[in-house]
């Protein structure tokens, strides 16, 4: 099954980047269309109409998140965002080093839409170069009439600066991200007030990714039933998948939603490599609970990888091949979320911490069975007691590991103790007990 | 063990007399403190003691740190946006935030140096202490470390004469001060993977002798590795198929 590319059309193109080669290819017409002759309440209904869903992990109907702010008179905003740091994930920033006219198009009819004067993309600080052609990028467009204090002489007004961030995965949080564009520390916000309500400097605020942005100039220049057209009734349009790890071809395939996943990690990925399978899979980045080779065939849309108890999140495939040990896989994981976890609240901070060093013990041999069902628990009590989802997204992949490959757990733990050998009764009568358990 | 410590006279900053002078002994509590005498330290501060927002005309600020600080301000409509561009500037003009540079900086923006240094230490791309001249962040997380970035990781420490377990764990600057190499989370093109970013470019994928022919390059001051650097390679999902009739008939519309 080959792509469908929608977004990706023509990426090789040299000079896409460039606003006249993007011009030449019809770009900006929807541009021109939405600003000359529609209504906000127009584009918010075609953006409803058209079923398309967040691209950066939620899944939300963007023009049901468009129609939350209120009307009338007042300073609203849009936030791109462009942190992308989501492990597995590199969709958006192929996107915008390849056509980042696209993305500013969609953001000034989105801003239209949504009453915002303001467009802000927060770029994460370390895609320097891409930060530098979507500025050179947002130069032009201004330059061409297409930002700024009258576009096309409408009088209608949207600024557009590129913001970039300094390194923290937490920045992605929308909150957070609201927080850090203000020039505070990227600290997460207790929600409601949502940001649709009361969002940068107090006002209403939309905030969507790079993808999904890209999208709305395609909704306004086909309409909304062209765009259902593609993927299924739930999951319309298509979607950038990073597909990485143990795949022959990694990259960004371009597909309609609700292909099988087999497809895209065999087909287009080329699947492990030779004399290899699949052992692991996590579907939408590394905050999405694994999936096992027995669950290649699912379709690869929001519905069914939510049915089979994962996400499709920001649309990030990795592979992990019979190679790979689960325990190792699950400890990166976790401590990726520890380093991040911007430590605001305790289950978060303290329970990413606790599972690093539990995850290290069952590697290092020091841990007891038992101890799998105490990581379980820890990651149980992460879930839905935090602040934002940044501890649920570590305790969810991780006790799905447990979960899925507790033998592989128990074989780590047994071969780990095998290679360090500490006798039962030297554990329980040793002046230093050996330490088990979270009270260690 | 007690220590005594002097009550902190950190303010007022003389004009033209260095920051480190002007502040006094050290007096915040650092990690080598043990927690009593932390809490000591903290319980002497008083509210006279703390930071004021620097005068403008009292700190010498290099023209061209304060022209791109103020740029920053103007693109925003409030000022304090500009914290991180401001960061950014610092860190480019002195190749890392010093602390006369968060000074300036936070004289131009007109806030606490100290509310600055709660950003530089809140996010990874910001530098408090000196580093090697350039920088070499390492990818180790779960894309890149399934195709080997633990090696890339020691090949890049081996050829910069770094500590490895260091680099992972916070970085580290090699003896002649000309890298710093660091691990990092997931710098977004596991399509490359492994990878690192060098110098705010990325390569990829790499392997061990890259990352000597990268480190003799970097020494050399020659380009670095131009066959790996992503803004030279194609789209990374193969050639493009025939369009889909729909988007075709879109196209022809
Ligand atoms: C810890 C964390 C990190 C996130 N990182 C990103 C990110 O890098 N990019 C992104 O678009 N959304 C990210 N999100 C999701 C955003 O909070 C938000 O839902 C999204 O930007 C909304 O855009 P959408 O509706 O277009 O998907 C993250 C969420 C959390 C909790
Ligand atoms: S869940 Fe973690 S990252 Fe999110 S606000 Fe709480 S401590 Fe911070
Ligand atoms: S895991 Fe290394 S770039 Fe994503």
């Amino acid at each position: 099954m080959p792509e469908t590319r929608l977004l990706f059309r023509r990426v090789d193109e040299p000079e896409l980047a460039s606003i006249d080669t993007y011009r030449r290819l019809g770009g900006y017409r929807s541009l021109e269309r939405a600003f000359r002759d529609m209504e906000a309440e127009e584009l918010l209904g075609l953006l409803e109409e058209s079923g398309l869903r967040g691209r950066g992990g939620a899944g939300f109907s963007m023009g049901k998140k468009a129609s939350f702010l209120p009307r009338g008179e007042m300073s609203k905003y849009l936030c791109c965002n462009a942190d992308e740091s989501e492990p597995g994930t590199f969709k958006d920033r192929e996107l915008m080093q390849k056509n980042p006219h696209q993305l500013i198009e969609g953001i000034a009819i989105a801003a239209l839409a949504a009453g915002a004067g303001w467009a802000f993309v927060f770029i994460r600080g370390e895609y320097a170069e891409v930060a530098d052609i979507l500025d050179r990028a947002v130069a032009d467009a201004y330059e061409a009439g297409y930002l700024g204090e009258n576009i096309l002489g409408t009088g209608s007004r949207v600024e557009v600066v590129v913001h970039r961030g300094a390194g923290a995965y937490i920045c992605g949080e929308e909150t957070a991200l609201l927080d850090s564009l203000e020039g505070k520390r990227g600290n997460p916000r207790l929600k409601p007030p949502f940001p649709a309500i009361q969002g940068l400097y107090g006002g209403p605020t939309l905030i969507n990714n790079v993808e999904t942005l890209s999208n709305v100039p395609h909704i306004v220049a086909n309409g909304a039933e062209w765009f259902k057209g593609f993927g299924t009734e739930q999951s319309p349009g298509t979607k950038v998948v990073s597909v990485s790890g143990c795949v022959q071809r990694p990259g960004n395939y371009e597909i309609e939603l609700g292909i099988p996943s087999r497809e895209l990690i065999y087909g287009l990925a080329g699947g492990p490599p030779e004399g290899r399978e699949v052992k692991a899979w996590f579907p939408g980045g590394s905050s999405a609970p694994v999936l096992t080779a027995a669950e290649l065939d699912l379709p690869y849309s929001f519905e069914a990888m939510a049915d089979a108890g994962s996400m499709l999140g920001s649309g990030a495939i990795i592979v992990a091949d019979d190679s790979v040990s689960i325990p190792e896989l699950a400890l990166r994981t976790a401590r990726f979320y520890h380093h991040e976890s911007c430590g605001k609240c305790t289950p978060c901070r303290e329970g990413t911490n606790w599972t690093v060093k539990m995850l290290e013990r069952v590697i290092s041999g020091e841990a007891t069975p038992m101890d799998l069902d105490i990581i379980a628990s820890v990651q149980e009590n992460i879930i839905g007691h935090c602040l934002c989802v940044l501890g649920d997204s570590m305790a969810m992949p991780v006790g799905s590991m447990v979960e899925k490959f507790r033998d592989e757990f128990e074989a780590a733990i047994e071969a780990g103790r095998a290679a360090a050998p500490r006798p039962l009764d030297e554990s329980t009568t040793d002046a230093r007990p050996v330490p088990l358990g979270v009270s260690a | 063990m007690s220590k005594d410590f002097a009550r902190p006279t950190r303010n007022p900053a003389a004009p033209g007399v260095a920051d480190e002078e002007a502040a006094g002994p050290e007096i915040r509590p650092t990690n080598e403190m043990s927690a009593g005498e932390r809490l000591r330290l903290i319980e002497s501060m008083r509210p006279e003691d703390a930071e004021t927002v620097p005068e403008l005309h009292a700190v010498d600020v290099p023209d061209k740190l304060r022209e791109r600080i103020e740029a920053a301000m103007s693109k925003y409509p409030e000022i304090r946006s500009a914290a991180l561009p401001a960061l950014w500037a610092v860190q480019h003009h002195y190749g890392w935030c010093t602390r006369e540079g968060l000074r300036q900086a936070a004289a131009v923006m007109g806030v606490t140096p100290g509310y600055l240094e709660s950003l530089a230490t809140f996010y990874d791309l910001f530098r408090t202490s000196p580093v090697g001249r350039h920088q070499v962040l390492v990818c180790h997380n779960i894309s890149c470390w399934l195709r080997g970035a633990d090696d890339l990781l020691s090949a890049f420490c081996e050829a910069a004469g770094a500590d490895a377990h260091e680099a992972d764990h916070g970085g580290v600057s090699s003896p002649d001060g000309e890298l710093f190499v660091k691990g990092f989370e997931c710098l977004g093109a596991c399509d490359i993977a492994p990878m690192a970013s060098i110098d705010g470019r990325y390569y990829g994928p790499l392997d061990a002798d890259d990352a000597r022919t990268a480190v003799e390059q970097l020494r050399a001051g020659a380009e670095v590795l131009p066959d790996k650097a992503l803004a030279n390679l194609p789209a990374a999902g193969g050639p493009e198929p025939d369009p889909d009739p729909r988007v075709k008939a879109a196209e022809g519309a």
